[in-house]
């Protein structure tokens, strides 16, 4: 007789997957049948929902403190899943806050909408806490399917279909190359536990098998497709102009969030002795996705394209910290992606504002004059485009500069000047935005006033932004901690 | 030898079958060798000695998802002659990738052995064949040792589920269901009228 598995450091996903099947069956029995009544149902498992994510927010926290495994070792609770953890409830509760009006207005309100979003978000959970290479593949999967759901929620319409089978077929591509490169290292080491790959490569003192490094290219390239890192980032613009705004808006940041982290987790975990085998993939990539995220997005004339290839960039700028392959960079990352989950979230609040009459619009150019009309919305405009371009004293720039002096302290002077300059010519874009917020004559108004929801959204990560510098040491203990755990186990 | 025969034999027709799969005309066709193929990769498995994976093929593989996807073949309207005129012009460029793809294997195999203490690492070796049988080992790995892959699979196929009535379900306008009870609630007052005939004229 087996022992029955310590349930403890599984908590949170537990409890969400338990809410997940209470939420789903609360909706199948809600009054259903009529637009109105879908509409209501639809409202109340989105509240719940977000108050699901909230207390396992809670019970995460709870677990922030020594390293635990469970089920057979592949499960790991650690600081950093629970830094990383927090990053992505905070994500999701409120991507499903933003979509609420944007849904009951597009005829998508549906219940499903916020389970399948808190089902992507126990995916991602998955992800953060595995320690086992098929325990990754699991997470991955869960999260990856209701993304694709999520993407062609809006069935009638073509761009959003196209978008989801888009992202279905590149993502399971993906997919493919990931198992085949964990399928390679299963079969050169024959463990596919975290710390036992380890244990296997510390002891072969960084001299791995060539058909180790071979499977560990197939993983990255996996998990860059997942992150969208340049060269696997063809399918995000599509995705993101495709999917309906909200949808886009949940993609850009938690999911990312997750895939960054299991990218970090995979990396330094199994494979932390093979630095030198990896490091020039990490730098490669990263500086493909720094270029192509800066000089990509000038040409963009629609505003969600445009968020992809910056999220594109941002991935590029986050993966230095992985490149340096230390606990310093490691905490820099930690840092740049809490600062860009309240960026994207803000600006995504932003873009959501943008309708006139019953239609939504995207273009840059519908932007004009928001100065004069929406003087608050255009503030808030203004602060996250600035702050993305990494313009002090708002909080992009710590998240920048962190990776910046992770990168230069560990030599990787040509990253760190390359990472720079690819921040100026983003700047070029971000400040471009703020350019026709300001100072070009507005043709047609946007709808006025903005939802009370979106308004508040936009408030408070605002202020985050804006108010970072003065107290910025939670978020930095927390990262060092997250990043300290990892390099001690 | 005869296990050899045996195995040349399966093998043989698994992949004959499995070739016909893709060139078959007749698509109905393509359907029943992949039955075909089934059939010997299990015989494969009993060869091997693994008769619970064999037996699970014949069921799941030939009895479900084969005559799935004969349903599917015949009813959906898709004009597969039109589907697999790319077949040929691609055929050159797929066969050079597969075979680059195959010479890196080979490459990988051949420049370095495996180290036999490698794989005495794995978590869970494989017991002795008299130890234990198939179907214990595997229930061992899946419902003990797996057992939060098994329970997380679980939910990926209920996302699954779910994704697939989201995308497709529609209420449609004008379905006649039964109430039953509408059914049990009427009484015979306000549903049977009697009527007086008279002889010779009708109602």
């Amino acid at each position: 007789m087996a022992d029955i598995p310590n349930i403890v450091p599984a908590l949170p996903e537990l409890f969400l997957g338990l809410s997940i099947l209470a939420l789903l069956m609360f909706g199948v029995f809600h009054k259903t049948g009529t637009a109105a009544l879908d509409a209501k149902t639809a409202r109340l498992v989105s509240f719940l929902s977000v108050i699901t994510l909230l207390l396992a927010l809670l019970l995460a926290f709870t677990l922030s403190g020594p390293r635990l495994l469970t089920f057979e070792n592949m499960f790991i609770s650690d600081t950093f899943a629970v830094y990383c953890k927090v990053l992505v409830l905070i994500g999701s509760a409120f991507a499903i806050v933003l979509s609420q009006g944007f849904i009951e207005r597009h005829n998508m309100a549906r219940f499903e909408y916020p389970i399948l979003i808190v089902f992507a978000t126990l995916g991602m959970m998955l992800m953060i806490s595995a320690n086992d290479l098929i325990a990754l593949y699991i997470g991955l999967e869960m999260q990856s399917l209701s993304l694709y759901v999520i993407a062609a929620y809006q069935r009638d319409d073509t761009r959003s279909t196209e978008a989801g089978l888009k992202y279905f077929v590149l993502g399971a591509v993906a997919s493919g190359m990931l198992l085949y490169g964990s399928s390679l290292i299963y079969g050169f080491t024959g463990t596919t536990n975290f710390d036992l790959l380890a244990e296997h490569f510390h002891s072969l003192h960084g001299e791995a098998n060539i058909g180790v490094i071979f499977g560990i290219v197939f993983i990255l390239a996996g998990l860059a497709f997942k992150v969208s890192a340049v060269p696997f980032h063809m399918w995000t613009p599509d995705v993101y102009e495709g999917a309906p705004t909200p949808v886009t808006a949940f993609f850009a940041v938690a999911p990312k969030i997750a895939a960054l982290a299991l990218f970090i987790r995979v990396m330094i975990g199994p494979f932390g002795d093979l630095v030198a085998d990896w490091q020039q993939i990490v730098v490669f990539i990263s500086i493909a996705s720094m270029i192509l995220g800066a000089f990509a997005a000038i040409n963009q004339r629609n505003i969600k394209r445009m968020m992809a290839y910056s999220s594109i960039g941002h991935v590029g700028y986050a993966l230095i910290g992985l490149a340096t392959g230390t606990e310093a960079g490691v905490k820099g990352m930690l840092i740049y992606l809490a600062i860009y989950l309240v960026m994207n979230v803000g600006a995504f609040a932003c873009i959501l504002c943008m309708r006139r009459g019953d239609t939504m619009v995207e273009n840059i150019s519908d932007l004009s004059g928001l100065g004069k009309t929406h003087p608050m919305m255009a503030l808030g405009m203004g602060i996250f485009m600035f702050s993305m371009a990494g313009i002090p004293p708002l909080a992009g720039f710590f998240g920048k500069l962190y990776i910046f002096m992770a990168a230069i302290n560990s030599g990787l002077y040509g990253l760190a000047i390359i990472g720079v300059l690819a921040s100026v010519v983003g700047a070029f874009y971000y400040i471009r935005i703020v350019q026709v917020v300001y100072f070009e004559e507005p043709d047609e108004v946007l709808n006025k006033p903005i939802s009370l929801d979106l308004a508040l959204v936009m408030t408070a990560t605002g202020l985050a932004v804006t108010f970072f510098f003065v107290y910025p040491k939670p978020v930095l203990d927390a990262a060092a901690s997250a990043a300290k755990a990892l390099f001690a186990g | 030898m005869i296990q050899a025969l045996a195995f040349y034999m399966f093998a043989l027709i698994t992949i004959a079958s499995a070739v016909m799969v893709i060139s078959a005309k007749n698509p109905v066709h393509s359907v029943l060798f992949l039955i075909l193929a089934f059939f010997n990769s299990a015989g494969l498995f009993v060869l091997l000695g693994a008769e619970f994976l064999a037996m699970i093929l014949v069921v799941v593989y030939v009895g479900a998802v084969a005559v799935l996807f004969i349903f599917v073949v015949m009813m959906l309207d898709i004009n597969f002659v039109e589907l697999r005129q790319g077949f040929l012009q691609y055929l050159p460029l797929g066969g050079i990738i597969g075979l680059v793809l195959a010479l890196e294997l080979v490459v990988i195999v051949a420049g370095s052995a495996v180290p036999g203490e490698a794989i005495k690492g794995g978590l869970f070796p494989i017991p002795a064949a008299d130890a234990t049988t198939n179907t214990r080992a595997l229930g061992e790995l899946i419902y003990t040792h797996y057992i939060f892959l098994f329970q997380a699979s679980g939910m990926i196929l209920l996302v699954a589920m779910i994704g697939a009535i989201v995308l497709t379900h529609r209420t449609r306008k004008g379905v006649r269901k039964q109430k039953i009870s509408e059914q049990v609630a009427r009484s015979p007052e306000n549903t049977i009228e009697v009527v007086q005939v008279e002889t010779g004229k009708g109602i």
